[in-house]
């Protein structure tokens, strides 16, 4: 079996001006709706209260939105959570309760009411806790971006370095647009899930530039554009079974992982899909608009250009 | 060429066996366990302990599945968690008979399955999270500005009370903020208080001020004062969470430091988190009292207590009437230690005592002359008397408790007098609950989305690549194997996020061997010879190989430094499956192939798929 019987090289530089707005586009959307809607951070961040309930029945959410209020909690969030017998609420934090007090009451109440309540999670994050949380993130993102650009432009200088971060930056952006955009739960696993596919999906971007430097050896006097457009055409195949690879393994997750792996897999979906798109549609055009060429990719060449020089004029 | 040397062999099928070795006690399972363990301090588990637990458990008729005995305590399995439950009531009513002191501590546990030579090696199962096991989590701040509070408020008393035994006269003494400022009508009388109390409080600097007759030194506590307070309040608090935990016989409580004011606690296992919650978040109070000696002795617990008494039950289990009058409550102890009576040489307690105390003590103890003093600690549920001493002497700021039969008795009383209640009051900050249901729903949804998935790979790898498919699927096994073996080698508590990193590196470390059949492919394509195309296509493949895992490295390495938990857990599983995966696809799979091909003197085709087309020759050769 073999998907891939590509016999020309696929013109994709010529395309680098589309592909490049299809992806700014998408950036630009991302942006907006981060702006607009923002992401709906999870207790890890903000702080409160979540707690989980099991019911022998399915769950009726109304009454236990009223049991709440007869506590106070008129701002709590209920909601059902995978099944109709299984009940997310969410309470934001209170000044001069600790958090041991609240969920027992809140438990007590619900047994009241229905004793076929179960309490299968209680998760109290303080509001200091969660600014760490915020701070740690950033940082971790940082460090990941810098750690990266420096391995790449010790790799490869910096132009591909410089292109090939954009490009993998932008997708950070996108991944925050759809939690931004359908609402989803952004917590701490997702943030993990997110690092983790910047580092996987720069893998991308660096198995192309790999076999640009190696056509720029092999195909003396091709054009920029010829040497990576080849190189895409020929990683393709490869690119694509990779991913989708991991991709079965991710949506493995997404189905048979439960609640608690959902969101963690849906952040790695949307980063896979766009790692590949932007990580070689993206980030070779930009790389030949910063003004790429062979003098980017390593000392050997500068070698032979040392022994033959007439050759390069 | 595609032939290794017996030394990679070696190293490989070596790696092979003790990755199995340290994966295999993770599928024996874990039983549900009692574990009993004596009180006392110097008391071992011994065979007639272990007949009293058989025969408690056989006349209750509760089938118990296997009995170990170990350094501290026995081990008793059994079938299921019902058996076990009941197993704990009984075991607990039949060595702890109701009003007597605990002498046992009878715990739930759990304990591999694995045979025991495997565990003589080292080879255990991993830790499960609380998330995978159900349990509480608490990350609790310790109040320090409290803590250095406390400490202020007992040096101004102190201060005071130096002065006044000095008989330096000074017009106030009074706190300002941190500083504490004593205020003086005479030069004469300032510069001996100055003398003195620089002796008495080096924890502070001093700094004359005033002029004419309003004088002052206001002292102020250093700043390595301060890290010196904040250390001891966080370890009494540690000391006193570790006495509670106790109480709760959790299976392997976790009570640690993190940063510089905070404690983690986690207790997996336990059922009861409202019990918990009220256990962790009470505060006990110490307190001394007078023993009425009017009435010696109660014979029994049952015996009503006289008027104004109350009966408490002394450590070694003896009852005694106490007065109900408290003299003293515990904020005034700044200090207790184990040490040895400079007399008698025998082991005692030494006590610091503020001002404040001091003062009482000192009085309280003259009027009261060779009567009993007891040091009670009060807890919500129970008062425990853990010191009844015959006062010997007039008392003062620093005194001794002795007459303690050995020195580890002493340092427990000394634990007890500074742990048995808070340095400073804690708060909650972080809160995570796991019901034991949803502990094993987390397993096993986390295990089976792993084989699923790795199932759907293995498919689709076979199916494209054929042979060379099912050696990369071999391959990707191998590296399950290895890194759950390094996982359990190192003890990892693995959590549900950790599973998750166990799944994603599966599905991404088989990018390497699809970047090496690929490329074998491709050099088949070309024209070379099987063989050497093998050799190009691993050869060729390692550069992108090691450069991909770089950069996913870089940002496990980051997770791990900034990640908290589970996002930690996370990280450790990226990490480790980073280095597992580049042993396992380029050498595993190698040696596998080599072991099909490598014998072979020519090879006529590969059997990794349709490679008979060409694509059209680059452009400008």
């Amino acid at each position: 079996m073999e998907f891939f019987r590509i016999r020309k090289d696929i013109p994709f530089m010529s395309w680098g001006r589309y592909t490049t707005a299809i992806s700014l586009l998408t950036f630009l959307l991302a942006v907006f709706f981060l702006l607009t809607k923002g992401l709906n951070l999870s207790v890890d961040f903000t702080g409160g209260t979540v707690m989980e309930v099991h019911y022998g029945q399915p769950a009726d959410v109304q009454s236990i939105r009223g049991a709440l209020s007869t506590l106070g909690f008129n701002d709590a969030s209920v909601q059902n959570f995978g099944t109709s017998r299984d009940v997310l609420i969410r309470l934001p934090i209170k000044q001069g309760l600790s958090s041991a007090q609240l969920s027992d009451q809140v438990m007590q109440k619900l047994l009241q009411a229905d004793q076929s309540a179960k309490m299968q999670r209680v998760e109290f994050v303080g509001p200091q806790v969660g600014d760490e949380l915020v701070r740690d993130g950033s940082a971790a993102l940082l460090f990941v971006s810098i750690g990266i650009m420096l391995y790449l432009a010790i790799r490869f200088k910096w132009r591909p370095a410089v292109a090939t971060i954009v490009a993998n930056l932008h997708d950070v952006i996108i991944i925050l647009g759809f939690f931004a955009f359908f609402q989803w739960e952004f917590s701490l696993s997702v943030l993990a899930a997110v690092l983790a596919i910047l580092g996987y999906s720069v893998n991308e971007s660096v198995v192309v530039f790999d076999r640009v430097r190696e056509n720029f050896r092999k195909m003396r006097g091709a054009s920029v554009a010829v040497v990576i457009d080849n190189a895409i055409t020929r990683t393709m195949s490869r690119t694509i079974i990779t991913h989708g690879c991991t991709q079965l393994m991710v949506t493995s997750m997404l189905f048979f992982g439960g609640e608690a792996l959902h969101y963690f897999a849906l952040a790695l979906t949307i980063g896979i899909i766009f790692g590949i798109y932007s990580s070689v549609l993206v980030a070779s055009p930009i790389a030949m608009w910063l003004g790429m060429t062979r003098d980017d990719f390593v000392h050997v060449e500068k070698k032979q250009e040392v022994i033959r020089p007439s050759e390069e004029v | 060429m595609n032939r290794f040397p017996l030394w990679k062999n070696t190293v490989i099928a070596i790696a092979l066996l003790l990755g199995l070795l340290y994966t295999l006690p993770n599928f024996f399972g874990q039983s549900p366990a009692v574990q009993v363990s004596p009180l006392a301090a110097n008391a071992k588990p011994d065979d007639a302990l272990r007949a009293q637990v058989a025969a408690a458990l056989l006349s209750s008729n509760v089938p118990a599945i296997g009995t170990s005995m170990e350094a501290t305590s026995i081990r008793v399995k059994f079938a299921d968690t019902d058996a076990q439950l009941k197993a704990r009531d009984v075991l607990d009513k039949a060595l702890n008979p109701e009003g007597q002191q605990a002498a046992f501590v009878v715990a739930l546990n759990l304990v591999s399955n694995a045979p025991s030579w495997m565990e003589s090696m080292g080879a255990l199962p991993m830790y499960l999270g609380l998330d995978l096991s159900g349990g509480v989590h608490f990350l609790l701040q310790v109040d320090m500005k409290a803590a250095i509070n406390k400490r202020i408020d007992a040096a101004t008393n102190e201060v005071r009370s130096q002065l006044r035994d000095a008989r330096v006269f000074y017009s106030g003494i009074s706190r300002d903020g941190s500083r504490i400022i004593a205020r003086f009508q005479e030069p004469a009388q300032r510069d001996a208080a100055n003398k003195l109390l620089e002796k008495m409080f080096p924890d502070f600097t001093f700094r004359s001020e005033g002029e004419g007759q309003d004088l002052s030194i206001s002292l102020t506590l250093r700043p390595e004062a301060f890290k010196g307070i904040q250390d001891s309040a966080l370890k009494q608090n540690i000391l006193a969470l570790r006495n509670r935990v106790n109480e709760l016989g959790a299976k392997e409580p976790i009570i640690q430091q993190q940063g510089e004011d905070r404690i983690i606690v986690q207790l997996p296992g336990v059922q009861d988190t409202a019990k918990a919650k009220e256990i962790i978040g009470r505060t006990a109070s110490l307190e001394i009292r007078l023993v009425d000696e009017e009435h010696p002795g109660p014979a029994s617990m049952t015996e009503p207590a006289p008027f104004g008494d109350e009966l408490v039950v002394e450590r070694r289990g003896v009852p005694v009437f106490v007065r109900k009058q408290v003299v003293l409550t515990g904020e005034v102890i700044t200090d207790a230690s184990a040490g040895f009576d400079s007399q008698s040489s025998r082991p005692s307690v030494n006590i610091s005592m503020d001002g404040k105390g001091a003062r009482i003590i000192k009085q309280v103890s003259r009027e009261n002359l060779k009567k009993r003093m007891a040091i009670l600690l009060i807890e919500k549920t129970r008062t425990e008397a853990i010191s009844v001493a015959t006062i010997q002497d007039e008392l003062g700021a620093r005194f001794q408790i002795t007459g303690l039969s050995s020195p580890k008795e002493a340092n427990d009383l000394a634990l007890l007098l500074r742990a048995g209640a808070l340095a400073a009051p804690m708060e909650f900050l972080e809160e995570r609950t796991v019901g034991p249901s949803l502990g094993a729903e987390n397993i096993a949804r986390g295990f089976h989305s792993t084989w699923i998935g790795f199932a759907a790979i293995s498919v689709f790898m076979i199916a494209y690549y054929m042979l060379f498919g099912l050696i990369s699927v071999v391959a990707l096994a191998t590296n399950v194997l290895f890194l759950v073996g390094l996982l359990s080698l190192l003890q990892a508590t693995l959590t549900l996020p950790g599973m998750a990193g166990i799944a994603l590196t599966v599905g991404m470390a088989i990018d390497a061997n699809v970047l090496i059949n690929e490329r074998i492919r491709e050099e088949l394509r070309n024209g070379n010879s099987p063989a050497a195309s093998i050799f190009a296509g691993y050869d060729r493949a390692f550069a992108t190989i090691f450069d991909s895992n770089v950069t996913t490295g870089i940002a496990g390495i980051a997770l791990f430094a900034f990640g908290s938990g589970p996002v930690k857990g996370f990280a450790v599983v990226l990490v480790l499956g980073i280095l597992t995966s580049m042993f396992s696809s380029v050498l595993v799979s190698r040696a596998l192939v080599n072991l099909i091909y490598g014998r072979a003197r020519k090879i006529e085709k590969l059997s990794i798929g349709n490679t008979q087309w060409r694509e059209e020759a680059p452009p400008q050769s």
